[in-house]
């Protein structure tokens, strides 16, 4: 079918229009419409969308074009004289009673669309609980203990100031999630602190996250591919750079990663039992403040007066180191402080309240072990 | 009949208030009660804000004119998009249309001032303290609220900056002011009417203003009472929002919306009796199905407490809920459309000249049609998986209140300003303004449709490189409307300093009291001794 061909000029000469020509000449660079995406919700909510526009698009049209024939033939330039009509009943029910019929259209197979995209609890091949945090997300595979946690990769951050030709900019991550196709696939939204929203386009997938309820979803991706999409909920400062990426497998692919992640986890746990040595949690805890820290108290640890307290010569960053690791693991009610300690590792802890107390400006000279840390859970 | 007679024949009854003109100076704008004087304050507070708020637009369109941070923080970002909302909802199109309302319907209903013309001072003079109040905290450390428009709980209460507490009680003289206005409007509909203007004879202007007024009245505490446990929640201890207490930060959603939907109306149909007076003046015909648009516009506010939750698809309403919202949204598109197909028919087979206002009502009507198509599509729950929170929905509800509320209420300027000063603005300049802006308001807002629809969400600094080319045009679309109302500026003035002398019908096709029986600039007091009223 040409349909979707059609469409695409018909909204490249609309465009063209709203743009006085400086569309036309550039339009390969221009997406215009909604995706159809990978999933058999998201084709559906497409051919949805088309409906409900071409509906709107024909009733515009017909609106407009009375509208422009009486503007060109009824005006009093042109000679015409006033009718004296000014009511009708049978009109009057006639567009009353026209709009109805098209509504009841519209609201069939919206209801069938809305029942299905409602379907998460059946059935579901894997379970992904997603969770929002300022600003990052955290996914937990909750039929594999594997979880962990993905932020705005390190090169979008890197060319924020002039992102010119950088290739996903703004849409990539350091770890994506990996989800095999042709599985049913049921996510699980919660919210550690404000409200975000996970969207993922292709997938169909937008649903609220919020802190005190479970939300759900679900897909069955149905090509691989890698899909990205951004938190669509304003949710503080950094809204606009927590992005999404799935990463879609084959079955094989998707069990090997699932390996692979697991056999990390064990390397994760042992390096936990070994005594670092202050150069290593340095050089760790850095990367670590920059993907968690960094947001709220600054690259070089000035905070944001009145809303984020500086790290440089603060009391906790400079007091005792229980105090220290308290905050940071437990964090505090009633601020934007998250409890690390369900986020982050135990070298991670040990890493970054060292390289806080000890960079930064700040040179107090201990450091933390991960064991410290272990003790301290 | 002349007003010379009318004061002679109440002289008696008025004593020594006989010939009493304004006082002089800024005491005359400080003390006064005219309905004419408080309405003329509403509508420069309106002005100001609106460059205000615009101004902020600007910092906005600059920074999204390309990829990359180029000119403020994320933070201070999100503080602009939070107070442009503000400004241009509670700022400008609001006191906009209570500005109209106070100079046109007393002298509509052939009344010779509002009813309760102190409490009319009062409702105004809360309105700077309040934007000053709000304003302000773009000065405080933390600065100001950055929590969209919106203010959705936990983002503005647990994590809200301190300034947050300023916004509070803006919002609630805000409020104040609004019950207040809205009494006066109720009270002064309902028993200042001449006799002989009966309820259907009402110009729809009244009668839009009336149902708006009760929407008012009904809505504004719902936000007070949520700012209040926003209040109670940062700094008394209690859990209305916060999960952690036991809250539940949904509840604030629907509290919100069932403010903030019927506050959507509130902003558009004071427009459709602005619409509905002008049309007919330069068609030269009579509204067509007078009866039919206020029944249509008591249906609209009726169907606005039912809606809310349209807003909220996202958050995971059981799908009864989903369903409920859904049907009861686009059925709001019936009683719109019968508002349309009025106006079309009201132009169908007039005598039409285009005079600027009749260019702003028309413009109203065509990009009003393609926010309340657009809000159609929104309303449809499944497909709004995808719009929700998108700039297609940035794109709908500005076609919405600008290209509707503000064209209405810029209408509404040049068909009443040669009535309220006694002369004619420029036409030369009219139409200039207004083809102006309407190519640069469709060159920003209409590419934001297909931004929205290829995935850019709303209230984001900054974005992905597929979306440059159509923020660049939107920026410049942005940037050229933004000077167009600096002209407007220039036009307002001009005209209130001098111009051709307006007759006291100003308009060939003119009819209702203020242009049958008044003069142009029309008395102080408009109507003291009641009109005669025409079948």
């Amino acid at each position: 079918m040409n349909l979707s061909k059609f469409i695409r000029r018909g909204a490249i000469a609309l465009a063209g229009l709203a743009s006085m020509l400086m569309v036309s000449s550039l339009h390969a660079e221009y997406a215009f419409n909604m995706t159809k995406g990978v999933t058999p919700i998201s084709r559906q909510i497409y051919d949805l969308h088309m409906i409900v526009f071409w509906i709107c698009a024909v009733v515009g049209i017909a609106v407009f074009a009375v509208m422009a024939w009486s503007i060109i033939y009824h005006r009093k330039s042109r000679g015409a004289v006033a009718a004296s009509f000014h009511e009708s009943t049978t009109v009057e029910v006639i567009w009353t009673v026209a709009p109805l019929i098209v509504l009841i259209a519209i609201a069939i197979p919206a209801t069938i669309t809305l029942i299905d995209l409602e379907d998460a609890k059946t059935n579901a091949d894997i379970n992904l609980q997603v969770t929002g945090i300022q600003w990052k997300w955290k996914y937990s595979y909750l039929d594999e203990d594997i979880s962990f946690i993905s932020s705005l990769a390190q090169s979008s951050r890197d060319v924020i100031k002039d992102p010119t030709g950088k290739e996903n900019y703004l849409l990539e991550v350091d770890q994506p999630v990996v989800l095999p196709i042709n599985k049913k696939i049921r996510f699980l939204f919660n919210s550690s602190d404000v409200i975000h929203a996970w969207w993922v386009p292709e997938l169909a997938v937008k649903q609220d996250v919020i802190p005190g309820y479970i939300n759900d979803s679900w897909a069955i991706i149905e090509k691989t591919g890698t899909y990205r999409g951004q938190c669509a909920e304003l949710c503080g400062k950094d809204h606009g750079f927590m992005p999404i990426v799935v990463e879609a497998v084959t079955q094989p692919e998707y069990e090997q990663w699932i390996a692979g992640k697991k056999a990390e986890a064990v390397a994760v746990a042992a390096a936990a039992e070994l005594q670092w040595s202050m150069q290593d949690l340095l050089a760790q805890g850095e990367t670590v403040y920059r993907t968690n820290c960094l947001a709220c108290h600054g690259a070089t640890g000035a905070g944001i007066p009145g809303i984020f307290p500086a790290m440089t010569n603060s009391t906790v960053a400079t007091g005792g180191v229980a105090e220290h690791m308290n905050v940071v693991m437990n964090g505090r009610s009633g601020t934007a402080m998250a409890a690390y300690k369900a986020q982050l590792s135990d070298v991670d802890l040990a890493a970054v309240i060292t390289f806080e107390r000890n960079s930064l400006g700040n040179s107090v000279g201990d450091m933390v072990q991960p064991s410290a840390i272990k003790n301290a859970r | 009949m002349t007003q010379e007679a009318t004061h002679d024949e109440l002289g008696e009854y008025q004593g020594e208030h006989h010939d009493h003109g304004p006082a002089k100076g800024l005491t005359r704008w400080i003390t006064t009660t005219n309905h004419k004087d408080i309405g003329t304050l509403y509508l420069w507070l309106a002005f100001i804000m609106l460059l205000f708020g615009g101004a902020m637009a600007m910092v906005i369109r600059a920074e999204l004119f390309q990829p990359g941070l180029q000119f403020v923080e994320p933070d201070f970002f999100n503080q602009m998009t939070t107070m442009h909302g503000l400004i241009m909802v509670f700022g400008a199109i609001m006191p906009a249309f209570v500005g109209l309302a106070n100079w046109l319907i007393p002298m509509m209903i052939g009344a010779p001032d509002m009813a309760l013309p102190r409490m009319n001072n009062w409702s105004f003079w809360l309105l700077p303290f309040a934007f000053t109040i709000l304003a302000s905290t773009l000065f405080m450390e933390g600065g100001a609220p950055a929590f969209g428009w919106t203010f959705y709980a936990p983002l503005s209460t647990t994590f809200a900056p301190d300034s947050t507490d300023f916004f509070i009680v803006a919002i609630h003289l805000m409020g104040i002011s609004s019950v207040m206005g809205s009494i006066n409007i109720i009270a002064t509909i309902l028993n200042m009417r001449a006799p002989g203007m009966t309820m259907m004879k009402m110009p729809l202007f009244v009668w839009t203003w009336l149902i708006t007024a009760y929407l008012l009245i009904a809505v504004m505490p719902v936000l007070a009472g949520a700012v209040t446990m926003m209040l109670t929640d940062r700094h008394f201890g209690t859990s209305f929002f916060d999960a952690a207490g036991g809250g539940d930060p949904v509840m604030f959603q629907h509290i919100f919306w069932f403010f903030g939907h019927p506050e959507v109306y509130i902003m558009i149909l004071p427009a459709f009796g602005i619409v509905s007076a002008i049309l007919p003046t330069f068609a030269r015909k009579r509204l067509f199905g007078y009866s039919s648009m206020v029944y249509a516009t008591a249906s609209i506010a009726i169907l606005s407490f039912m809606v809310w939750a349209h807003h909220m698809f996202t958050v995971g309403m059981p799908i009864a809920g989903e369903l409920y919202f859904m049907y009861a949204t686009i059925l709001i598109s019936i009683p719109t459309g019968v508002k349309i197909f009025n106006w079309v028919s009201t132009m169908w087979r007039g005598s039409m000249t285009f005079e600027t206002p009749m260019l702003w009502a028309i413009g109203f009507i065509v990009m009003f049609t393609i926010g309340g198509l657009s809000g159609l599509m929104l309303g449809v729950a499944p497909v709004d998986t995808q719009y929700h929170d998108t700039y297609f929905v940035v794109a709908h509800f500005h076609y919405v209140l600008v290209t509707g509320a503000l064209y209405s209420i810029i209408a509404a300027f040049y068909y009443w300003v040669p009535k309220w000063t006694g002369h004619m603005y420029n036409e030369t300049h009219g139409k200039i303004h207004f083809w102006w802006s309407t190519i640069a308001v469709n060159v920003l807002f209409f590419p934001q449709h297909f931004l929205g629809l290829a995935g850019m969400p709303r209230r984001i600094p900054d974005y992905s490189l597929q979306f440059a080319e159509f923020n660049m045009i939107s920026s410049m679309g942005g940037f050229a409307f933004g000077l167009a109302q600096i002209f407007f500026l220039y036009i307002v003035v001009k005209t209130i300093k001098g111009g051709k002398k307006a007759s006291g019908q100003v308009w060939e096709g003119a009819t209702g009291l203020e242009f049958e029986q008044l003069s142009s600039p029309p008395p102080y007091h408009s109507f003291t001794k009641a009109p005669d009223i025409k079948d």
